[in-house]
Protein backbone atom coordinates (compact mmCIF):
# COMPACT_ATOMS: atom_id res chain seq x y z
CA UNK A 1 0.00 0.00 0.00
CA UNK A 2 2.82 2.13 0.77
CA UNK A 3 4.31 1.19 -2.79
CA UNK A 4 4.61 5.07 -4.14
CA UNK A 5 6.40 6.00 -1.12
CA UNK A 6 8.94 3.35 -1.89
CA UNK A 7 9.00 3.52 -5.63
CA UNK A 8 9.99 7.04 -5.30
CA UNK A 9 12.56 6.75 -2.89
CA UNK A 10 14.27 3.90 -5.06
CA UNK A 11 14.08 6.73 -8.17
CA UNK A 12 15.58 9.19 -6.02
CA UNK A 13 18.62 7.22 -5.19
CA UNK A 14 19.03 5.76 -8.30
CA UNK A 15 19.19 9.52 -9.84
CA UNK A 16 21.46 10.49 -7.32
CA UNK A 17 23.95 8.04 -7.60
CA UNK A 18 23.88 7.90 -11.28
CA UNK A 19 24.11 11.43 -11.44
CA UNK A 20 27.35 10.76 -8.75
CA UNK A 21 28.86 8.87 -11.79
CA UNK A 22 27.15 11.44 -14.77
CA UNK A 23 25.68 8.69 -16.17
CA UNK A 24 23.43 9.62 -19.27
CA UNK A 25 21.48 6.41 -18.15
CA UNK A 26 20.36 4.08 -15.88
CA UNK A 27 19.71 0.57 -17.10
CA UNK A 28 18.31 -1.74 -14.60
CA UNK A 29 18.03 -1.79 -10.85
CA UNK A 30 18.48 -4.22 -8.52
CA UNK A 31 16.06 -4.30 -5.21
CA UNK A 32 16.52 -6.76 -2.11
CA UNK A 33 13.11 -7.00 -0.94
CA UNK A 34 12.19 -9.35 2.67
CA UNK A 35 8.49 -10.47 2.64
CA UNK A 36 8.05 -9.00 5.96
CA UNK A 37 8.78 -5.34 3.99
CA UNK A 38 5.57 -5.81 3.00
CA UNK A 39 6.09 -4.64 -0.61
CA UNK A 40 4.70 -5.48 -3.91
CA UNK A 41 6.47 -5.92 -6.77
CA UNK A 42 3.74 -5.50 -9.56
CA UNK A 43 2.77 -2.11 -7.36
CA UNK A 44 6.27 -0.87 -7.53
CA UNK A 45 6.64 -1.47 -11.33
CA UNK A 46 3.58 -0.02 -12.17
CA UNK A 47 4.35 3.35 -10.19
CA UNK A 48 7.99 3.13 -11.71
CA UNK A 49 6.83 3.23 -15.25
CA UNK A 50 4.73 6.76 -14.12
CA UNK A 51 7.51 8.29 -12.32
CA UNK A 52 10.31 7.52 -13.88
CA UNK A 53 8.88 9.02 -17.39
CA UNK A 54 10.80 11.78 -18.62
CA UNK A 55 13.87 11.23 -16.52
CA UNK A 56 17.50 9.18 -17.11
CA UNK A 57 15.95 5.93 -15.56
CA UNK A 58 13.06 5.73 -17.66
CA UNK A 59 12.41 2.19 -19.31
CA UNK A 60 15.07 0.88 -16.82
CA UNK A 61 14.19 -2.68 -15.83
CA UNK A 62 13.74 -3.28 -12.08
CA UNK A 63 14.93 -6.66 -10.98
CA UNK A 64 13.74 -7.90 -7.73
CA UNK A 65 14.71 -10.39 -5.39
CA UNK A 66 12.39 -11.74 -2.98
CA UNK A 67 13.99 -12.70 0.35
CA UNK A 68 11.74 -15.30 2.41
CA UNK A 69 11.55 -14.43 6.20
CA UNK A 70 13.62 -17.28 8.21
CA UNK A 71 13.62 -17.40 11.53
CA UNK A 72 16.63 -18.77 14.02
CA UNK A 73 15.66 -20.35 17.01
CA UNK A 74 17.38 -19.65 20.06
CA UNK A 75 16.96 -22.94 22.21
CA UNK A 76 17.54 -25.53 20.13
CA UNK A 77 19.40 -23.73 16.41
CA UNK A 78 16.77 -24.60 13.85
CA UNK A 79 16.14 -22.28 10.96
CA UNK A 80 12.72 -22.44 9.43
CA UNK A 81 10.59 -20.38 7.00
CA UNK A 82 7.35 -19.31 9.36
CA UNK A 83 3.75 -19.49 8.07
CA UNK A 84 0.46 -17.20 8.46
CA UNK A 85 -0.30 -19.37 11.40
CA UNK A 86 2.49 -20.29 13.55
CA UNK A 87 6.02 -18.83 14.34
CA UNK A 88 6.97 -20.76 16.97
CA UNK A 89 10.02 -23.11 16.27
CA UNK A 90 8.70 -26.04 14.94
CA UNK A 91 11.24 -28.54 16.29
CA UNK A 92 10.83 -27.57 20.07
CA UNK A 93 8.39 -25.02 19.94
CA UNK A 94 10.39 -22.40 21.60
CA UNK A 95 9.40 -18.43 21.47
CA UNK A 96 12.47 -17.57 21.56
CA UNK A 97 13.72 -17.02 17.66
CA UNK A 98 15.24 -14.27 15.92
CA UNK A 99 14.83 -12.91 12.57
CA UNK A 100 17.50 -13.94 9.83
CA UNK A 101 16.34 -12.56 7.13
CA UNK A 102 13.28 -11.23 5.59
CA UNK A 103 12.96 -7.76 6.62
CA UNK A 104 15.12 -6.15 3.96
CA UNK A 105 14.15 -3.01 1.78
CA UNK A 106 17.32 -1.89 -0.18
CA UNK A 107 18.67 -0.90 -3.40
CA UNK A 108 21.59 -2.87 -4.01
CA UNK A 109 22.82 -1.75 -7.00
CA UNK A 110 22.25 -0.04 -10.58
CA UNK A 111 23.33 -0.22 -14.06
CA UNK A 112 24.33 2.66 -15.85
CA UNK A 113 25.51 4.10 -19.40
CA UNK B 1 28.36 -0.46 -22.70
CA UNK B 2 26.27 -0.85 -18.87
CA UNK B 3 27.99 -0.04 -15.65
CA UNK B 4 27.26 -2.00 -12.39
CA UNK B 5 27.33 0.70 -9.60
CA UNK B 6 26.75 -0.67 -6.15
CA UNK B 7 24.55 1.39 -4.16
CA UNK B 8 23.45 -1.20 -0.93
CA UNK B 9 21.22 2.04 0.52
CA UNK B 10 17.83 1.16 2.21
CA UNK B 11 15.29 2.39 0.38
CA UNK B 12 13.71 4.47 2.90
CA UNK B 13 17.08 6.26 4.26
CA UNK B 14 15.98 9.77 3.08
CA UNK B 15 12.62 9.08 5.37
CA UNK B 16 14.89 7.56 8.09
CA UNK B 17 17.65 10.64 8.23
CA UNK B 18 14.31 13.36 8.21
CA UNK B 19 13.08 11.00 11.41
CA UNK B 20 16.01 11.80 13.07
CA UNK B 21 15.96 15.71 12.13
CA UNK B 22 12.18 15.70 14.32
CA UNK B 23 13.81 13.69 17.15
CA UNK B 24 16.81 16.22 17.54
CA UNK B 25 14.09 19.30 17.33
CA UNK B 26 11.71 17.00 19.42
CA UNK B 27 14.80 16.92 22.16
CA UNK B 28 16.06 19.96 21.85
CA UNK B 29 12.51 21.55 23.19
CA UNK B 30 12.56 18.22 25.42
CA UNK B 31 9.27 16.90 24.57
CA UNK B 32 8.55 13.16 25.08
CA UNK B 33 6.66 11.38 21.40
CA UNK B 34 4.92 8.47 21.28
CA UNK B 35 3.63 6.98 17.70
CA UNK B 36 0.53 5.33 18.58
CA UNK B 37 -0.24 2.79 15.60
CA UNK B 38 -3.53 0.01 14.78
CA UNK B 39 -5.50 -1.07 12.44
CA UNK B 40 -9.19 1.27 11.79
CA UNK B 41 -11.36 0.85 14.46
CA UNK B 42 -8.82 -0.87 17.45
CA UNK B 43 -9.21 1.80 19.80
CA UNK B 44 -6.83 4.61 18.76
CA UNK B 45 -8.83 7.26 19.39
CA UNK B 46 -10.50 6.28 22.32
CA UNK B 47 -7.36 5.59 24.08
CA UNK B 48 -5.70 8.65 22.69
CA UNK B 49 -9.24 10.53 24.53
CA UNK B 50 -8.95 9.02 27.50
CA UNK B 51 -5.11 9.60 27.84
CA UNK B 52 -5.65 13.06 27.46
CA UNK B 53 -8.12 12.92 30.18
CA UNK B 54 -6.07 10.84 32.27
CA UNK B 55 -2.92 12.75 32.31
CA UNK B 56 -4.17 16.77 31.58
CA UNK B 57 -3.37 18.87 34.98
CA UNK B 58 -0.22 16.25 35.17
CA UNK B 59 1.41 16.94 31.81
CA UNK B 60 1.16 19.24 28.77
CA UNK B 61 -0.70 17.07 25.93
CA UNK B 62 0.00 18.20 22.24
CA UNK B 63 -1.39 15.84 19.28
CA UNK B 64 -0.36 14.84 15.79
CA UNK B 65 -3.88 13.27 14.22
CA UNK B 66 -2.94 11.41 10.81
CA UNK B 67 -5.98 10.62 9.27
CA UNK B 68 -7.01 9.69 5.50
CA UNK B 69 -9.47 12.76 4.79
CA UNK B 70 -11.63 14.20 8.14
CA UNK B 71 -10.29 16.53 11.38
CA UNK B 72 -12.88 14.03 13.34
CA UNK B 73 -10.04 12.67 15.32
CA UNK B 74 -8.02 15.80 15.62
CA UNK B 75 -11.54 17.71 17.18
CA UNK B 76 -11.81 14.64 19.86
CA UNK B 77 -8.76 15.27 21.07
CA UNK B 78 -9.10 18.94 21.54
CA UNK B 79 -12.21 18.26 23.08
CA UNK B 80 -10.68 16.10 25.35
CA UNK B 81 -7.93 19.09 26.22
CA UNK B 82 -4.74 18.60 23.78
CA UNK B 83 -2.90 21.34 21.44
CA UNK B 84 -4.30 18.94 18.24
CA UNK B 85 -2.51 19.35 14.55
CA UNK B 86 -4.90 17.36 12.00
CA UNK B 87 -2.47 15.75 8.77
CA UNK B 88 -5.06 15.00 6.31
CA UNK B 89 -2.81 12.39 4.37
CA UNK B 90 -4.59 12.81 1.01
CA UNK B 91 -4.85 8.95 0.60
CA UNK B 92 -1.66 8.13 1.61
CA UNK B 93 -1.67 4.81 4.25
CA UNK B 94 0.75 6.35 6.39
CA UNK B 95 2.43 8.63 8.24
CA UNK B 96 5.95 9.49 6.88
CA UNK B 97 8.90 11.99 8.80
CA UNK B 98 7.71 14.65 6.53
CA UNK B 99 4.16 15.20 6.99
CA UNK B 100 5.16 14.86 10.95
CA UNK B 101 8.14 17.64 10.11
CA UNK B 102 5.26 19.95 8.83
CA UNK B 103 2.90 19.11 11.91
CA UNK B 104 6.16 20.30 14.39
CA UNK B 105 6.20 23.61 13.08
CA UNK B 106 2.51 24.18 13.78
CA UNK B 107 2.73 23.09 17.48
CA UNK B 108 4.42 25.15 20.46
CA UNK B 109 6.80 22.85 21.44
CA UNK B 110 8.14 24.17 24.04
CA UNK B 111 4.91 24.35 26.03
CA UNK B 112 4.60 20.66 25.76
CA UNK B 113 5.62 17.59 27.70
CA UNK B 114 3.88 14.99 25.75
CA UNK B 115 2.99 14.08 21.93
CA UNK B 116 0.92 11.77 21.56
CA UNK B 117 1.24 11.14 17.03
CA UNK B 118 -1.92 8.98 16.05
CA UNK B 119 -0.56 7.44 12.91
CA UNK B 120 -3.15 6.18 9.74
CA UNK B 121 -5.01 3.38 10.52
CA UNK B 122 -3.05 0.63 8.68
CA UNK B 123 -1.59 -2.99 10.43
CA UNK B 124 0.91 -2.46 7.33
CA UNK B 125 2.53 0.27 5.81
CA UNK B 126 3.21 2.65 9.50
CA UNK B 127 5.46 -0.01 10.32
CA UNK B 128 7.78 1.12 7.43
CA UNK B 129 8.19 4.93 8.39
CA UNK B 130 10.23 6.35 11.21
CA UNK B 131 8.67 9.34 12.27
CA UNK B 132 10.94 10.21 14.83
CA UNK B 133 9.09 9.42 18.45
CA UNK B 134 10.85 8.08 20.95
CA UNK B 135 8.71 5.15 21.77
CA UNK B 136 6.28 3.52 19.49
CA UNK B 137 2.67 1.83 20.78
CA UNK B 138 0.44 -0.51 18.76
CA UNK B 139 -3.15 -0.79 19.77
CA UNK B 140 -4.80 -4.44 19.05
CA UNK B 141 -8.01 -5.19 20.28
CA UNK B 142 -10.04 -8.04 20.94
CA UNK B 143 -12.30 -8.47 17.60
CA UNK B 144 -9.41 -8.14 15.57
CA UNK B 145 -8.71 -11.91 16.23
CA UNK B 146 -6.02 -13.67 18.01
CA UNK B 147 -3.86 -14.44 14.57
CA UNK B 148 -2.79 -10.42 13.63
CA UNK B 149 0.83 -11.01 15.04
CA UNK B 150 1.14 -14.09 12.77
CA UNK B 151 -0.37 -11.97 9.36
CA UNK B 152 1.42 -8.43 10.50
CA UNK B 153 4.40 -9.50 11.59
CA UNK B 154 6.64 -6.58 10.58
CA UNK B 155 3.97 -4.33 12.77
CA UNK B 156 4.34 -6.50 15.86
CA UNK B 157 8.16 -6.33 15.62
CA UNK B 158 8.83 -2.61 15.92
CA UNK B 159 7.16 -1.21 19.15
CA UNK B 160 7.80 -0.91 22.19
CA UNK B 161 4.29 -1.46 23.93
CA UNK B 162 1.23 -2.99 23.11
CA UNK B 163 -2.23 -2.58 24.09
CA UNK B 164 -4.74 -5.12 24.01
CA UNK B 165 -7.61 -3.13 23.95
CA UNK B 166 -11.67 -4.42 24.14
CA UNK B 167 -10.47 -7.07 26.80
CA UNK B 168 -14.45 -6.60 27.78
CA UNK B 169 -15.28 -8.21 24.92
CA UNK B 170 -13.82 -11.38 25.88
CA UNK B 171 -16.19 -13.83 26.73
CA UNK B 172 -18.00 -13.23 23.38
CA UNK B 173 -15.47 -13.49 20.98
CA UNK B 174 -13.19 -16.30 20.11
CA UNK B 175 -9.59 -15.54 21.02
CA UNK B 176 -7.13 -17.20 22.32
CA UNK B 177 -5.28 -14.90 24.20
CA UNK B 178 -1.82 -17.48 25.02
CA UNK B 179 -1.92 -18.01 21.25
CA UNK B 180 -1.64 -14.42 20.55
CA UNK B 181 0.78 -13.77 23.09
CA UNK B 182 3.09 -16.54 21.81
CA UNK B 183 2.86 -14.57 18.69
CA UNK B 184 3.63 -11.41 20.26
CA UNK B 185 6.97 -13.63 22.25
CA UNK B 186 8.47 -14.79 19.27
CA UNK B 187 8.11 -11.41 16.90
CA UNK B 188 8.72 -8.93 20.31
CA UNK B 189 10.41 -10.85 23.07
CA UNK B 190 9.64 -8.70 26.49
CA UNK B 191 7.91 -5.81 24.89
CA UNK B 192 5.57 -4.30 27.05
CA UNK B 193 1.93 -5.13 27.13
CA UNK B 194 -1.60 -3.62 28.76
CA UNK B 195 -4.57 -5.28 28.40
CA UNK B 196 -7.45 -2.87 28.98
CA UNK B 197 -10.80 -1.28 27.94
CA UNK B 198 -11.46 1.65 27.06
CA UNK B 199 -15.66 1.02 27.53
CA UNK B 200 -15.20 0.24 31.31
CA UNK B 201 -11.80 1.81 31.89
CA UNK B 202 -10.01 -1.71 33.29
CA UNK B 203 -6.65 -1.75 33.00
CA UNK B 204 -6.43 2.30 31.58
CA UNK B 205 -4.02 3.43 35.14
CA UNK B 206 -1.64 0.86 34.60
CA UNK B 207 -1.39 1.95 30.82
CA UNK B 208 -1.14 5.66 32.21
CA UNK B 209 1.15 4.92 35.08
CA UNK B 210 3.61 3.67 32.52
CA UNK B 211 3.43 6.42 30.17
CA UNK B 212 4.12 9.02 32.96
CA UNK B 213 7.03 6.91 34.13
CA UNK B 214 8.33 7.30 30.29
CA UNK B 215 7.66 10.94 30.20
CA UNK B 216 9.43 10.79 33.29
CA UNK B 217 12.61 8.96 33.05
CA UNK B 218 13.05 10.78 29.66
CA UNK B 219 13.09 14.12 31.24
CA UNK B 220 15.89 12.56 34.54
CA UNK B 221 18.05 10.76 30.92
CA UNK B 222 18.23 14.58 29.66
Amino acid sequence: MHELAVTQSVLDIALRRAAERNARRITDLYLVVGQWSSIVDDSVQFYWDIISEGTIAQGAVLHFRRVPAELTCLDCGQVYQPTSEELLCPQCASTRVRLRQGDELRLEAIDIE
Amino acid sequence: MPQRVPVVENILSANDRLALENRARLDAAGVFAINIMASPGAGKTSLIEHTVRGLTGKLRLGMINGDIATSLDADRARAAGAAAVQINTGGDCHLDAVMVQSALAQLDLSALDLLIVENVGNLVCPASFQLGTHKSVLVASIPEGDDKPYKYPGMYRGVDAVVINKIDLLPYVPFRMDYFKQGIAALNPGVTQFELSCRTGEGLPAWLAWLEAQVREYRQAR
